[in-house]
């Protein structure tokens, strides 16, 4: 267990600090920098743009600088914002927050939807419930986050009847209750959007391991001993097709946090998201190398949880580690 | 022979799309930048068969439309101005197919009148058009990037599959990084380093370039793996007995092998890169105006003003959905192929 998990701990880290020195050295190939624009104005003086990049030590060569970075970074410490004039974190970190806070529902409640609805059509394979559920994921790859969030957006502002935007309402006062319920109304056409964007291929991958396990002849067998069809495909064919259904899992995450970026962005949902978008338009690079990095983080760690869950699920891996 | 009904429909479907926005110039009524600044959020023009007297034609035909005085997007037909629609008519100068000039288009109606299929933009530009004009960036530069991709994702896979040993781990251990960052951010993240503002022909490559670029991994570790068990089948070890080098088995007997697993990622990563155009561009970071493009076509109707007044500003979201459904019919298709002569060769 504990070499297993340190295994895949290091690989993890190791993945992490590949990332980062990747983005790093993109980050340095750009052309220009946050003063390279200011220089243009004219009204800064040469001396003064080589102080300031003196003052946030932009003048000193590659190596040195990423090592720094990464000493503070250990810290919770992701450099500095030039636009914002702030440390990078302090705006990072609740953005952050904000975006765990809309994927991380949505995570588990399209596994959760996802994941009986694909057991239900794989043991009605070729009935009409198979035949609906298949046109239904076939029509919904084709609809892009992009799109249902338009809609939803319509929606909202049509009808009034959610909020169009926005995390929280300014005139909501009261206790701690009255703001997560304001938060949670908020929530519920972004999450909507994500979570149907995001369904497709979750459904499609549970239908068809499901099938494969279906297939084989321990099912038939089991079936012959008379089990019911109930335990017959939640107890016994649903951890047999548990294995590449977790690492799915962890895939999704990934397709997730892709999606909500944009979600974000149209919804006003003050997640990383917009602040990416920002920070890309206003050059901030250490803002968009932060944001980048804790998105991968989430990635890591959304894998991270699939090993586990594996470990857990998987007998064979026990015995391997 | 349903399936391959079926295949040959969606073949058929796709390449007409391409064409269509291929010869866009000839398609579209108008040219993309037209403006026509008295039309301005016209709803989609209504063609008739019926006069307002009632009278039935067996041409279709448009009324000329004009504002309402005082308002700000109310149209009105005018009864005694009829034009019928003509097909192969004369109008804006475009070239055709990017080589030849000309003035003839498939389908119009004389001025004053004007025939906006799916109305007008806020400057009065015809929407039908630039959708037409915009799928010419959005699909070629979904294709473009997935060639990108494949070339770059099958050479590097079958480097390493051939290879192997300390150079498989490291193209294997790169690609990995690549697929480690969420793709959206990751692409953001290389657009963020790129300049912001260039003429459309620059950004068109350099989008097309972004994409293709981050998106090699996953066709690499596709095509490392058909390359390895490539690598043990009989005749390529009896090839090898025979004295013929890596490179000679690599091209005669390995890529060949990738061909119908290229093919496939293809299909599926065409969908996938329009879509990342698209987002690009709506987001701003991609293809700009005045040149029309699927992306930043939708960019103006997330003003809500525009999404609630306007309905038919949210038609450039919904068109590429026929497509990515085309491409996903194609890829399942080509999937299936895939497998099925796999199975036949397991028979063997």
């Amino acid at each position: 267990m504990i070499r297993y998990m340190l295994r895949r701990f290091g690989h993890a880290l190791l993945l992490l600090v590949g990332v980062s020195l990747l983005l790093f050295i993109l980050m340095e190939a750009a052309p220009g920098d946050f003063f390279s624009e200011a220089r243009l104005s004219g009204e800064i003086s040469p001396q003064t743009l080589h102080a300031l990049r003196a003052q946030y030590g932009l003048d000193q060569p590659l190596p040195v600088r990423y090592l720094k970075w990464v000493s503070s970074a250990m810290h919770g410490d992701f450099g500095y914002s030039v636009a914002y004039n702030m440390p990078a974190s302090t705006l990072l970190l609740p953005r952050a927050r904000n975006t765990l806070l809309l994927t991380v529902p949505c995570l588990l409640i399209s596994w959760l939807l996802a994941v009986p609805l694909g057991v239900l059509a794989a043991s009605r394979r070729g009935g009409w419930i198979d035949r609906v559920y298949s046109g239904g994921t076939s029509a919904l790859l084709g609809l892009h986050d992009l799109l249902l969030a338009l809609l939803a957006l319509l929606f909202a502002l049509r009808t009034g009847a959610f909020p169009a935007g926005g995390m929280a309402s300014l005139d909501v006062t009261g206790g701690l209750w009255v703001h997560w319920k304001d938060i949670g109304w908020h929530m519920v056409l972004p999450a909507a959007v994500l979570i149907v964007g995001s369904l497709a291929p979750i459904l499609r991958h549970v239908r068809s391991t499901m099938l494969d396990v279906l297939d084989s002849p321990y099912m038939r067998a089991a079936e012959g001993h008379g089990i019911n069809r109930f335990t017959l495909l939640f107890r016994h064919a649903l951890p047999a097709a548990a294995n590449p259904l977790i690492s799915l899992f962890g895939l999704s995450t990934a397709l997730l946090i892709g999606g909500s970026l944009l979600v974000e962005v149209v919804m006003s949902w003050p997640g990383l998201g917009p602040m990416v978008l920002e920070a890309i338009l206003a050059r901030d690079m250490f803002l968009v190398l932060g944001a980048v990095l804790l998105s991968t983080l989430f990635l890591i760690v959304g894998n991270l949880l699939a090993d586990l869950l594996l470990y857990a699920f998987d007998p064979r891996i026990r015995t391997e580690a | 022979m349903r399936q391959r009904g079926k295949f040959m429909f969606v073949v058929s479907a796709l390449v007409a799309v391409h064409l269509l926005v291929l010869f866009a110039g000839f398609v579209a009524p108008y040219d993309y930048a037209t403006q026509d600044r008295d039309h301005a959020y016209v709803h989609p023009t209504r063609v008739h068969l019926m006069d307002c007297a009632g009278r039935f034609h067996l041409r279709p035909f448009v009324y000329v439309t004009s504002l309402q005085e005082g308002a700000l997007s109310d149209y009105r037909e005018d009864c005694s101005q009829p034009a019928p629609i003509r097909f192969f008519t004369r109008g804006d100068e475009y070239l055709l197919a990017g080589l030849i000039p000309s003035q003839l288009h498939l389908f119009g109606v004389a001025s004053p009148a004007r025939l906006y299929l799916l109305g007008t933009d806020e400057f009065g530009r015809d929407q039908f058009s630039r959708i037409v004009y915009g799928g010419e960036v959005s699909l070629f530069a979904g294709l473009l990037a997935a060639l990108l991709a494949l070339v770059i994702g099958v050479l590097a896979g079958s480097i390493a599959g051939a290879s192997g040993g300390w150079v498989d781990e490291t193209i294997m251990r790169v690609s990995e990084l690549f697929m480690a960052v969420p793709w959206f951010y990751l692409l953001l993240a290389l657009r963020a380093v790129l300049p912001l503002k260039m003429d459309p022909v620059s950004a068109f490559i350099l989008v097309v370039g972004v994409i293709g670029v981050l998106n090699w991994g996953q066709p690499a570790r596709l095509v490392r793996g058909v390359v390895l068990s490539g690598r043990e089948q009989n005749f390529v070890q009896a090839a090898r007995g025979f004295g013929a080098g890596r490179l000679y088995i690599l091209k005669r007997h390995l890529l060949p092998m990738t061909f119908s697993l290229a093919l496939t990622q293809m299909a599926v990563l065409v969908p996938r890169f329009i879509l990342a155009e698209v987002l690009l561009s709506f987001l701003g970071l991609g293809i700009g105006e005045p040149f029309p493009s699927w992306g930043n076509m939708i960019n103006e109707a997330q003003q809500y003003h525009v999404l609630v007044s306007y309905w038919w500003m949210i038609l450039p979201a919904l068109v590429p959905v026929p497509v990515f459904l085309g491409y996903h019919g194609l890829a399942d298709a080509l999937r299936e192929k895939l497998q099925s002569q796999v199975r036949f060769r397991g028979d063997k």
